[in-house]
């Protein structure tokens, strides 16, 4: 790795401790060549009311995903959008966003189907960047463009589709959304636009474990105690399970993606990105409503 | 084009004539405007409806004047600013219209005014959720 990993103790317990960096540990490399800090938020404009000096900006929306199909963008059009940002292959990425680094999480789930090795996250993103006084700036930041080589993505290890989702029922399923889009139960006043998929409920067999519930108060990611209490314990996985996480359209999912990941060490995990909106306007998929994850039809 | 209103014809046209980058500039300083709300609401949170088309938390309140022009307030917190630049352009764009100029607006108005590219079509649809609630508690008022 480039630029070397925060060996703070309290993320050493973790499977992938160089995955995260503390508030202190970029106040010192801030500036240092080798390394670009990214933001990526859920609000297309917070990076202009102010960003960590020298970030460059890369929203989830308009730069990662693909402007007309639902898909990510190209080997060729991410070599240029991350060139441009002054980005290289063995660049040093640290990434940081709003709401504890759900969309942080989204652009490094993202950056890793592309293979970019070296690329970590803030841990506690924008908040913990504020309550430990970091600075802002809203002057712009101008990266010098770099070659960034054109790498086609490689969506066989950590992205799933409908498809291989089917093919994995009977497997561990983790269902990050909240308790009642589970449930299935109505959150929109009828006669309003509801949450984009023509039916509701979740996936038999799917245990629901929403993905906030691994950022604590700060909004740094919890121990690994507490996040075996929850995921090996609550929702039952074991070394060496295949799992597929999934949400609403694969964001919230590639926060949990993560945490099964790079924080416990689980090796086959897989984002289904089409998440609810797809299966839950799919035709004859099977579907479970209420709290119970239900059973795999036999068939 | 519809007969936008002056207000709201003016914001298409101050949108539409910057380059995608500066757009998002002027909607920050859309967001920047927002103002605070009367005291009569933020004393009172519980008066103001909730947009759930927005993904971020988001508050409105239609007033409807005794000679039948509309007035509307808004909240959303400063860490969503792009939920609080479609507010404050809804209540900056339909501040003091009749209810027949409202109600008239196209529901389509937040997709024309050249936002859709630089927020992407998803966010539009928090704007056009407002827009739509606008509407409804205008028509809800007129009825009561």
């Amino acid at each position: 790795m480039a630029i070397e990993p925060d060996s703070s103790a309290h993320f050493a317990d973790y499977a992938h401790p160089e995955r995260l960096v503390s508030t202190g540990w970029l106040k010192a490399h801030l500036g240092e060549p080798g390394l670009v800090v990214v933001e990526s938020d859920e609000d297309v404009l917070l990076y202009e009311t102010g960003h960590i000096p020298g970030s460059v900006k890369i929203d989830w929306h308009t730069d990662l995903n693909d402007p007309v199909e639902r898909d990510y963008i190209d080997g060729a059009a991410f070599a240029q959008l991350l060139g441009g940002k002054g980005i290289g292959r063995d660049t040093t990425v640290v990434i940081y966003g709003d709401k504890n680094n759900w969309w942080a999480a989204y652009a490094l789930w993202v950056f890793s189907l592309f293979g970019h090795e070296d690329v970590r996250l803030l841990d506690g993103g924008r908040v913990k960047w504020e309550a430990d006084g970091g600075e802002y700036t809203t002057d712009p930041s101008t990266p010098e463009a770099v070659d960034y080589p054109v790498v086609e993505r490689d969506d066989s290890k950590i992205r799933a589709y409908k498809d291989d989702v089917l093919k994995h029922l009977g497997n561990p399923l983790i269902d990050v959304r909240s308790p009642e889009e589970y449930s299935g139960e109505r959150t929109t006043a009828p006669a309003y636009p509801d949450e984009g998929a023509l039916r509701a409920g979740h996936i038999p067999s799917a245990q629901n474990v929403p993905w906030g519930k691994a950022a604590a108060e700060d909004g740094t990611f919890r121990s690994v105690p507490e996040l075996d209490a929850l995921y090996r314990g609550q929702a039952g996985l074991k070394d060496g399970d295949n799992v597929v996480a999934y949400c609403r359209i694969g964001e919230r999912s590639s926060h949990t993606w993560f945490v099964l990941t790079h924080l416990l060490g689980f090796e086959n995990v897989r984002n289904y990105d089409g998440s609810w909106t797809e299966w839950g306007s799919a035709v004859r998929v099977p579907i479970v409503q209420g709290a119970e994850p239900g059973v795999v039809p036999s068939h | 084009m519809t007969d936008l209103p002056e207000s709201l014809a003016q914001i298409r046209d101050d949108f539409l004539e910057l380059e995608q980058r500066d757009r998002l500039l002027l909607l920050l300083e859309f967001a920047n405007e927002l103002p605070e709300l009367p005291e009569r609401y933020s004393a009172h949170p519980d008066l103001l409806e909730r947009v759930v088309e927005c993904q971020s938390p988001v508050y409105i309140f239609v007033e409807v004047s005794e000679d039948r022009t509309v007035h509307v307030f808004a909240t959303a917190p400063k860490e969503a600013p792009t939920t609080r630049g479609f507010a404050s352009i809804i209540a900056q764009g339909l501040e003091g219209l009749t209810v027949d100029e409202v109600l008239a607006v196209p529901d389509d108005f937040p997709s024309s005014i050249g936002l859709t590219e630089a927020v992407s079509p998803l966010r539009i649809r928090g704007m056009t959720g407002l827009l739509a609630r606008v509407k409804r508690q205008v028509r809800e008022k007129l009825a009561a």
